[in-house]
């Protein structure tokens, strides 16, 4: 028996999943129908009661969120779909949104008029085309059926929802870059407070929300707060996409009730690549620190990653073999935080810089055991002293690689170089092309 | 004065308690200890970034720590703080340093050749409170250097340490966001589109406040070192605005020039022109000795004796009238109100250079003398209206504190104007649209309250009936007058009686009383008794003949109304120029007085407020000649002493007559003109830009550079009756010239064209005898 | 190339989508590349003047985000993730292949117009790594050949078609509309889903009916 639980995934194996014929044969926009008829506190409640966590990483409480939206203020209000996917390893929202973009759609409605809001947003990011034709067409559609506009499904509720198609900034994934890049500035984040909950886009009170999890909304709606707590542990509830990818015999996508672990979701993956053996993995993403094949029983849940010395994060599970150079891997990372460094705070812009020349040299077996002794001391200057959170996800995995495979760093010194070859650990060694 | 209640919030700093405003950010509350945390993008004048990360220190708030350090440019002190910096931290001090680190990455340390070096804030905070040596053996990002962002300003993206303070300032103070950050990452850099430059009024600041020598002004660069200048806080001579400076001389020579730091009045800020036109005090032209007029007709260098001799001759007995201009100091202004009045026996005296009129003498008398209007009165307006009044480009300073109420509480702002100006753009002003002339009838539409400020320009005067309908304005509603002269000596002229129907501290001439008053300060039996002429009555009364000598400051004949009239008259009368640099006054004059520059002496400006700015004298060992001193000479030359020998006593003896109780000059209201225009006509209309050819920023190039450029400014429905779109060439001419230039069209009442007054290719005054309401015919060129 | 009168139109669609019209600034370089395959002065003068800001706020902006280009790239514009995932599984050597087999840096455009090449970070696709991307379309699973053989068929004029996308290969203009949010009308073609996609979907049906 699988332990396996597709809700948002339940029919992604249907030619027209996207569609929103597709989409309403199994019951689509039915949630909203029935949440439009509900008071907007209740949906509120009933999502606090669900214990649905925000799926973007942070894992904030979904209706605790919405709850803090004040009503009566006479404002606008906004929601705002984070489908920035960015993050190193993150790639369960583009699938979602290729195969089921009205289940997005049916979320928004849902979660727009718990807050009160009349206007929504999908914030996408720009390098996914096609996924930008599925939910542009899927919104023209919902337009076309009644369900976004002036007075939808006959609930006298009006919603608009517009498309905002990013251009390649992976900083915008925080939410207060995606605010101001919504807004049209550069996409750098804002101090906090205030929140945007109380001042966020064009300062009205705004709720951003993480793709998977406004999408996980409509289900709950029709099945209950009970149902989706009866997945999940004690306080990581329901399901959820768990992204594995790497050496892995067959990398994909599994829903599953969290708290799942990457034994058993190996296991469904036909297990690491044959002949090899796990070295190191991503619990959720680049920013997340390290794991090694020690934490293979640590449950995938918000506090069993993080009791184990790491975070959930995206759930991106990236999984590497011993052909892997960690040197290499780490720097490819740190590359990628320079690369994507807002600039606005000097640690991050600075640091960054700074990493990638020292992890150079390292991978090229140049420098002293010192310059190690040095990347952690500017890690600590980095971590927890930059304006948000992207340098803490520079710092991850250098800090993380340290602790465990320091040795590895001391081998490419000792030999003047990398002691493993790259082709290796590609898919196609052995073709060689 | 009303006392506001303040919260106040006690926090502990490194052991010591602080009690300070609620909303008081930690990183000020420690200055107040005299707690120094180190710091680049906060300003307390810019919105908090918390950018650089420098001034991370430790806080727990009622007993519970932050998990990490704070910025403690951006977290307002909260009851129960305890904050720990980098003198009682060993983790904020680490942070810091670690900050200082990175900051130091890509910063070229090119100190010995910075002009930054040696008051930089980077190199003193690295010493203080960083490692002092940069651990960084890597490569840096190298970028040209440096580049022109405008004609007065450079940028050196390698220095740059992206604090933002530049970008900050240009978005939300000035409202010209011309440079902003591009790029990202450590490839962010300052900059400006490639097709705009940074020319904005206040562009200056940014190289103020740049914390590290990324942006420098072209006209100090390579200059001098800081520790070489002697810095002397100084007032600015520019403007009515009354801008605090900051003065920095080597060797007798001024190289540059600071905002000043006055909170009430220009904050920390100043305009383009405060900065850097200062130029024309070390012109090489400058007068250094008097001159006199030879028999020959020649005027060649004479000694003092003879030249007070000469002048006294040429006065004594005489019918003589004191033309002021509008920049002396309070304390030479008041010496030409004694002289004109003590030695000269007349009223015949006026500071107004300028297109003026008898209402708005009889205005100034009634309704700004005596009258307190001042910038606390724009923080707490409700409604600002601008009449005559362009305070971008006529009061900058004035332009910068409504800018900051409209953009932190939408101040309401409304302009009864010709033409939409950029600077009302920015102050998101109600425009009503007006055509020349016909300015009373939109004010008497205006409805304001007690609260409300009605700001007046000194061009309110050239629309018959205008100054009526403010001052029936502001009695209907109880709203506040300001009136505000572009000229930084006009205030100062009108408080010491340097105009023909007021004597010092406001008295009416026309009231016995007050001339009793004075009389009895003075020393002298009577005063003349009846209002004297206006500036344009002694220039014509000097051409006819009708006054048979001139006594002349600091004039530009041409700047005013009858300017050919102008110069015949000085052809004609025995002329007494009080001046710094050769001019068509002292080209025509008989006997030529040299007279000190601001930095050479010391004295007073009034500004619109009438705020008293004192300064000193910024060059050491100056004679100080300022005109009062001169004025005393002479007169006791003529036998009618003034005795003000020193400006200290001519300030001393102000100050004793400085207030008024008596009654104000009574207001009799004028009526307005309108004036009907035919189809290939238009009413003429202009205004004095910022940057442009006035006297003050000769061989200023860098600062030239930046001005706005000139144009004809039309309707668009005139613009298709004309067949012409924006860059074609228009002519503006009547009877007397015409000027070409390119069209801008734009939103001008219809029945208006547009000219800069004085700007390149466009001296109005000169070429067409008017600036502004008559008719001119406009065609394409 | 100055903006059309239609052109124009649609910029001011765009523009009203927005409750507050700075908001627009991304969808119009977006559009603005659509026209003219990359940010051009004009374009930043335009999008200042029709959203009332200073023309170094446009710029500003627009060079923030890689996907706005200053110079033009290729009719495809070819991107290989290199983020580590990528790179360890192949990324590396598809970049390096390609780079030797156009003759092009980093961001080089082939002689002919067709090809640009650009390394990219995370595409979020790893479950199919190695990517590359052209014109932002999903090339999954690639090896080195098969990326040969892509850019190949695009030098031909006969680009292969993406494995997660319409049925055929867009050009980079074309697709710059559909970032502005214009539908170009091929939303329903192609997959609906990769097989990485349905791993999970497919076990759990197996093991639910075993």
């Amino acid at each position: 028996m699988t332990k396996l639980t597709p809700v948002l995934s339940a029919h992604w194996d249907e030619k027209d999943s996207f569609t929103i014929e597709g989409y309403k044969r199994h019951g689509g926009y039915t949630a909203a129908a029935k949440a439009l008829k509900m008071e907007p506190d209740a949906i509120i409640q009933l999502v606090k009661d669900s214990g649905l966590r925000g799926r973007g990483g942070a894992g904030f409480p979904t209706g605790m969120k919405w709850g803090f939206i004040p009503q009566g203020d006479n404002k606008d209000h906004y929601l705002v779909v984070n489908a920035d996917e960015s993050e190193p390893g993150t790639c369960k929202d583009m699938p979602l949104l290729l195969a089921n973009p009205h289940v997005l759609i049916e979320g928004i409605i849902i979660g727009s008029y718990a807050i009160r809001a009349k206007y929504a947003f999908i914030y996408i990011r720009g390098e996914v085309t096609h996924v930008v034709r599925r939910v542009q067409q899927a919104i023209e559609d919902a337009y076309k059926a009644g369900h976004l506009g002036k007075n939808i499904f006959g609930s006298g509720v009006d919603l608009e929802l517009v498309l905002h198609v990013g251009a390649g900034a992976y900083i915008c994934g925080e939410e207060t870059a995606l605010l101001d890049s919504l807004e049209g500035f550069r996409g750098q984040p804002r101090l906090r407070p205030p929140f945007p909950a109380i001042a966020g886009l064009y300062a009205r009170p705004t709720v951003v929300n993480n793709v998977e999890s406004i999408a996980s909304v409509p289900s709950i709606i029709n099945n209950g707060a009970e149902w989706f707590q009866a997945m999940g542990t004690e306080k990581s509830k329901g399901m959820t996409l768990y992204s594995l990818s790497g050496h892995v015999a067959n990398p994909g996508q599994f829903e599953a009730p969290l708290g799942i672990t990457l034994r058993e979701l190996l296991e469904l993956a036909g297990g690491i690549r044959k002949g090899h053996q796990l070295k190191f993995w991503t619990p959720g993403g680049s920013s997340t620190p390290l794991f090694t094949a020690e934490h293979l029983d640590t449950p995938l849940d918000y506090e069993g990653v993080s009791a184990a010395g790491s975070m959930l994060g995206t759930k991106a599970l990236q999984i590497f073999d011993e052909t892997t150079c960690i040197v290499r891997a780490v720097l490819r990372w740190t590359e990628f935080y320079k690369h994507e460094s807002c600039g606005k705070c000097t640690p991050c812009r600075e640091g960054t810089w700074w990493l990638v020349q020292i992890l150079k040299d390292l991978e090229s077996g140049k420098g002293t055991e010192a310059d190690l002794d040095k990347l952690l001391d500017l890690c600590s200057n980095i971590m927890g002293r930059s304006f948000c959170a992207l340098a803490d996800g520079a710092a991850s995995p250098i800090v993380s690689s340290l602790k465990y495979f320091r040795s590895e760093y001391m081998e490419h010194l000792h030999n003047g170089g990398c002691p493993l070859d790259p082709q290796a650990s590609t898919l196609f060694e052995k073709a060689g092309v | 004065m009303t006392t506001e209640v303040v919260d106040m919030i006690t926090v502990v700093i490194d052991g010591f308690e602080v009690s300070v405003p609620k909303g008081t950010l930690v990183i000020r509350a420690a200055e107040k200890l005299g707690i120094q945390i180190p710091r680049f993008c906060d300003h307390p004048l810019l919105d908090p970034v918390g950018a650089c990360r420098q001034c991370l220190v430790d806080i727990e708030i009622n007993g519970r720590p932050f998990p990490k350090p704070q910025a403690s440019c951006t977290i307002p002190v909260e009851p129960g703080m305890i904050v720990k910096t980098q003198l009682t931290s060993p983790v904020a001090q680490k942070a810091q340093e670690g900050i200082m680190d990175f900051l130091l990455v890509n910063h070229p340390l090119d100190c010995p050749v910075c002009d930054k070096g040696g008051e930089c804030p980077l190199q003193n905070q690295a010493m203080s409170t960083g490692r002092g040596e940069s651990r960084f053996e890597g490569k840096k990002r190298l970028f040209d250097k440096p580049i022109n962002i405008s004609s007065q300003v450079l940028l050196d993206r390698e220095r740059c340490v992206l604090c933002a303070r530049c970008t900050r300032f240009s978005e939300q103070i000035a409202a010209d966001p011309f440079i902003t950050l591009n790029e990202r990452g450590a490839l962010q850099q300052v900059g400006i589109y490639q097709n705009q430059p940074f020319e904005s009024y206040f562009s200056g600041n940014t190289v103020q406040i740049c914390p590290v020598g990324a942006l420098t002004g072209a006209s100090y660069r390579f200059q001098a070192r800081p520790f070489d200048l002697v810095s002397t806080p100084s007032a600015c001579e520019h403007c009515a605005s009354g801008c605090a400076l900051r003065t920095d001389i080597r060797r007798g020579k001024t190289l540059r020039r600071l905002a000043g730091d006055d909170p009430e009045v220009n904050e920390e800020w100043n305009c383009d022109k405060g900065r850097w036109a200062f130029k024309y005090v070390t012109a090489l032209d400058r007068i250094t000795n008097p001159l006199v007029r030879d028999s020959s007709g020649e005027l060649r260098e004479a000694s003092w004796p003879e030249a007070i001799a000469a002048a006294s001759l040429g006065l004594k007995g005489k019918r003589v009238g004191v033309l002021v201009g509008g920049r002396t100091t309070v304390e030479d202004a008041y010496g030409y109100s004694k002289f004109a009045r003590v030695t000269l026996n007349t009223n015949d005296i006026d500071f107004r250079s300028r297109v003026s009129s008898d209402e708005e003498r009889d205005f100034i008398a009634s309704h700004v003398v005596g009258t307190s209007t001042t910038y606390r009165d724009l923080d707490r307006a409700d409604h600002v209206l601008l009449v005559g009044f362009e305070p971008e480009e006529e009061s900058p300073i004035v332009f910068l504190r409504i800018m900051k109420h409209v953009r932190k509480r939408a101040l309401k702002v409304s302009a009864i104007a010709t033409k939409l100006s950029r600077g009302n753009e920015k102050l998101q002003a109600i425009f009503i649209a007006v055509a020349p002339g016909s300015e009373a009838e939109a004010i008497a539409k205006i409805e304001l309250t007690a609260k409300s400020v009605i700001l007046v320009g000194e061009r309110a005067c050239e629309s018959a009936g205008t100054l009526s309908a403010v001052v029936a304005l502001a009695g209907r509603t109880n709203a506040k007058i300001g009136w505000i002269p572009r000229r930084a000596g006009e205030p100062g002229a009108i408080a010491t009686g340097a105009i023909g129907n007021l004597l010092p501290g406001g008295r009416p001439v026309s009231d016995p009383a007050a001339r009793v008053d004075v009389a009895t300060a003075w020393g002298v039996d009577s005063l003349p008794t009846s209002a004297g002429k206006n500036s344009d009555q002694i220039f014509a009364s000097a051409k006819t003949g009708e006054l048979d000598a001139l006594v002349v400051g600091g004039v530009d004949p041409l700047d005013g109304a009858l300017a050919s009239e102008a110069l015949l008259a000085l052809d004609r009368a025995f002329v007494v120029s009080f001046e710094i640099r050769p001019s068509a006054v002292t080209s025509r004059a008989d006997v030529v007085f040299p007279v000190a520059s601001v930095t050479e002496k010391s004295g007073s400006f009034m500004n619109w407020e009438g705020r008293s700015r004192l300064f000193e004298s910024a060059v050491e060992g100056s004679l100080q000649r300022s005109d009062v001193r001169i004025l005393s000479m002479l007169a006791d030359a003529i036998g009618k002493p003034i005795t003000l020998n020193t400006v200290k006593s001519a300030a001393k003896e102000f100050a004793t007559l400085s207030k008024w109780d008596g009654a104000r000059a009574s207001f009799t209201a004028s009526n307005s003109k309108n004036i009907s225009v035919t189809s290939d006509e238009a009413i003429l209309t202009s205004w004095r830009r910022l940057l442009d050819d006035g006297s003050l920023q000769e061989g200023e190039v860098n600062l030239a550079g930046t001005a706005r450029k000139s144009v004809v400014v039309i309707s668009p429905k005139r613009a298709s009756a004309l067949g012409v779109v924006d860059g074609d060439n228009v002519k503006v001419s009547n009877t007397q010239g015409s000027i070409i230039l390119p069209v801008l069209v734009e939103n001008i009442h219809d029945d208006a064209v547009w000219l800069p007054r004085k700007s390149r290719g466009a001296h109005l005054l000169e070429t067409l005898g008017s600036a502004s309401g008559t008719l001119v015919k406009v065609g394409k060129a | 190339m100055a903006f059309l009168d239609k052109e124009q139109q649609v910029m001011d669609s765009i523009i009203a989508r927005y409750p507050r019209k700075r908001s627009a600034i991304m969808p119009l370089l977006h559009f603005a590349q659509s026209v003219d395959g990359f940010v051009t002065n004009e374009a930043i003068e335009l999008i200042a003047k029709k959203l009332e800001l200073e023309t170094a706020e446009v710029s500003a902006v627009s060079t923030f985000y890689t996907q706005y280009k200053r110079k033009p790239v290729g009719e495809y514009h070819v991107g290989v993730c290199t983020n580590t995932l990528c790179a360890v599984m192949g990324g590396d050597a598809i970049f390096a292949g390609l780079k030797e087999h156009l003759g092009l840096e980093n961001d080089g455009v082939t002689a002919d117009g067709q090809v640009s090449l650009e390394h990219i970070e995370c595409n979020a696709a790893c479950d199919y790594a190695p990517v590359v991307m052209a014109n932002w379309e999903f090339y999954d699973n690639q090896t080195v050949q098969s990326a040969k053989d892509l850019v190949d068929s695009m030098r031909a004029g006969n680009p292969k078609p993406p494995t997660r996308g319409p049925n055929e290969l867009h050009n980079w203009k074309e697709t710059s509309a559909v970032l502005a949010g214009l539908n170009d009308g091929h939303a329903n073609e192609g997959v609906q889903a990769g097989d990485a996609s349905l791993l999970g979907l497919k076990i759990s049906k197996k093991g639910a009916q075993g």
